[in-house]
């Protein structure tokens, strides 16, 4: 069945060998190669680029986070701007109150959005489908008006000022490209991390819970501690970007944390692709780039672009541009030999993960 | 400015239940998408407020109020039933992530074209029924007229599904859509039209919350939590169930704020209620158990 779908990135047999390397071998010189292309960019570009690619990249962290959710899990979030804001409060109160040192807040930040993820989870495990939809887009809502209500602890609607960090002096790098760096680390300690979890045995628990939650449970699976454990997973990863941004940023206030922010996530893991390590890449850079740009037309825009890009999406590509493109790479990586050990349509079924699990019996 | 407690007591009951009927009418346009096709209409309170602009386009150009309401109720049908015919229809059997996904982007884009259109600056919406006090000011013109309207339209809503062929056969179509299309219902259609009617009834929650809430882009968000909230209270599936459910969260929503929270946590008391109900009882009050078949 297309249950392991989810999680077999790499579909191609080790056995099979391109240009005299194992599939796996070009994996990992690619990702190589793109850790030294990500290094080097910084030196390349100029500061507000560098600046915004930071962001894409902490973006990315919170998408991957929603992604291990929705799309690997199955379980719909609209709200997770809430556990971006969980962060960002935890780092921007710790270094402000505590004078903590902005490296050591991200671990906390995680925590206690662990915390909480695992807190919601808990009655999330009885809400299905649009509820849980529903549940969370009123989380996302209520989120902007609780952190003014705390407004001894969160400075309300005035918000948080942090100064940034200074580099240190003997690494001789400006501002810009130390935290870009910074949050270059944290986001391949987060993939990693991600990667590892999804591939394994929990990884695996995770799809059949999302595809078939009773035939899981039949086949020994904790389907509500797996599911619990996906909330909490999932909100840490999206606290921890809440943190980085809080520190790139050097700001927090309410009216960063509305509905608005949880939708972009939606956009950006649909656009990258919800069941995809990945994509969560290329939804940070969507999200990042596309408002910024849509901002120069109409200060409407943006919001109609999220739309028009979510409606587009889920009529014609609904696995998102990771889904889409990486099977067919896959596919044309392996087409001078694909007889021998691939049976006919399955990167068909690794293309879609979105449509497989109908609403009705 | 108010006496007794008890005067204090029934001005915020009274001004409970006039925005309870508009949460009410609201909840029932959702519970009516819901019987229809099983779907939860995020986008609801967004139509509303495209709707709402309409009207006040229209009554700013000089068209009197009750004429403008009617173009409005009219134009908003159509636009349910485009929605339904190109957006809905094909998301139909879709999994529940693409059907939500749709839904939202369905609310950004009438949010971003109504904000394009209209900006957004908060605009004056004023009442038809002016703001006078009745009852040694327990309640105002205004309320009353909610109230009216509202029960107006749950009296028409009623005698339309109970009374007319169309009626009967949209909820055939809704009860069993395959025996329905056997006996020669066009089911397509009368989905189109349920959507139609549901923006419609959205679309007096709109026009009636205007003068309360102002006009903008975002008005309807925490209206369409709060009337989430009412439907689910009474039971998702039970339009009855919406209307009582409605009503009983707006009062409580005035009540609290009155006595025991503070008014900025409104949207944060309509959370905590559509989490409660949905683990506790997630039938609401009036609603059928869902039994599924595995």
């Amino acid at each position: 069945m297309a249950g392991g779908v989810g999680i077999s990135t790499g579909p191609a047999p080790a056995s099979e060998r391109i240009a005299g390397l194992s599939a796996s071998s070009w994996r990992r010189a690619g990702l190589a190669a793109a850790i030294l292309v990500a290094i080097a960019l910084p030196f390349l570009i100029g500061k507000y680029h560098t600046f915004e690619l930071t962001l894409a990249m902490i973006y990315a962290v919170a998408l991957l986070g929603l992604n291990l959710l929705s799309g690997y899990n199955g379980q719909i979030s609209l709200g997770h701007g809430a556990f971006y804001a969980v962060g960002a409060y935890t780092a921007a109160i710790m270094m402000q109150r505590w004078g903590v040192p902005y490296w050591a807040t991200i671990p906390p930040a995680a925590l206690i959005s662990f915390a909480i993820g695992v807190l919601f989870g808990l009655p999330a495990l009885r809400l299905e489908g649009p509820y849980l939809a529903l549940v969370t887009l009123a989380m996302a809502l209520a989120t902007p008006q609780l952190l003014k209500y705390f407004d001894g602890w969160t400075g309300g609607q005035q918000g948080i000022n942090l100064t940034k960090p200074v580099p240190p002096h003997w690494l001789g790098l400006g501002r810009d490209q130390f935290l870009y760096l910074l949050v270059l680390i944290v986001l391949i300690a987060a993939f990693w991390v991600g990667a590892n979890l999804l591939r394994g045995r929990t990884g695996r628990a995770l799809v059949a819970i999302r595809e078939n939650p009773i035939s899981a449970s039949a086949m020994g699976i904790d389907t509500a501690r797996y599911k619990t454990l996906a909330f909490g997973a999932s909100a840490a990863f999206a606290g921890v970007a809440g943190a980085m941004s809080a520190i790139v940023v050097g700001f927090v206030a309410p009216e960063g944390f509305g509905l608005l922010l949880s939708l972009s996530f939606l956009v950006g893991s649909a656009v990258g692709g919800i069941a995809t390590v990945s994509g969560a890449l290329f939804g940070g850079l969507f999200v990042e780039y596309v408002p910024n740009i849509a901002n120069d037309i109409s200060d409407a825009a943006p919001g109609a672009i999220y739309g028009l890009a979510l409606l587009m999406l889920m009529f014609a590509m609904p696995v998102g541009v990771a889904g889409y493109i990486g099977p067919r790479l896959a596919r044309l990586a392996r087409r001078p030999r694909a007889s021998a050990s691939n049976p006919p349509g399955e990167s068909k079924q690794i293309g879609s993960i979105a449509i497989q699990e109908g609403r009705k019996p | 400015m108010t006496g007794a407690p008890v005067h204090q007591f029934l001005q915020q009951l009274f001004t409970g239940l006039a925005t309870g009927a508009i949460y009410a009418s609201l909840a029932l346009a959702l519970v009516m998408i819901y019987r229809a096709t099983e779907l939860v209409n995020f986008a609801q309170g967004e139509m509303a407020m495209f709707s709402t602009y309409i009207a006040w386009t229209l009554t700013n150009a000089g068209i009197p109020f009750w004429v403008a309401f009617a173009l409005t109720l009219a134009a908003s049908f159509l636009g349910g039933v485009a929605i339904e015919r190109l957006i809905i229809r094909p998301v139909q059997n879709a999994p529940v992530f693409t059907a939500v996904t749709v839904f939202i982007g369905l609310l950004l884009i009438l949010n971003s074209v109504a904000g394009w259109l209209y900006t957004y600056t908060v605009q004056d919406f004023p009442s038809p029924f002016g703001d006078r006090p009745l009852l040694h000011s327990l309640l105002t013109t205004s309320a009353l007229g909610i109230m009216g309207v509202t029960l107006a339209m749950l009296v028409l809503l009623y005698l339309f599904f109970r009374f007319t062929p169309i009626g009967l056969a949209m909820r055939a179509a809704a009860q069993n859509p395959v025996s329905a299309r056997l006996c020669g219902i066009r089911v397509g259609r009368m989905l189109a039209i349920g959507w139609g009617l549901a923006a419609a009834v959205g679309a007096t929650a709109g026009v009636m919350v205007a003068p309360i809430l102002f006009l903008d882009p975002n008005m309807m968000t925490g209206t369409l939590l709060y009337a989430f909230a009412g439907a689910l209270l009474g039971g998702i599936s039970s339009p009855l169930g919406a209307v009582i459910g409605g009503i009983a969260v707006g009062v409580m929503e005035n009540l609290v704020g009155t006595y025991l929270i503070a008014s900025q946590l409104k949207l944060t008391v309509a959370l905590a209620v559509i989490l409660l109900v949905l683990v506790l009882r997630p039938n609401g009050l009036f609603g059928a158990t869902l039994v599924k078949r595995v």
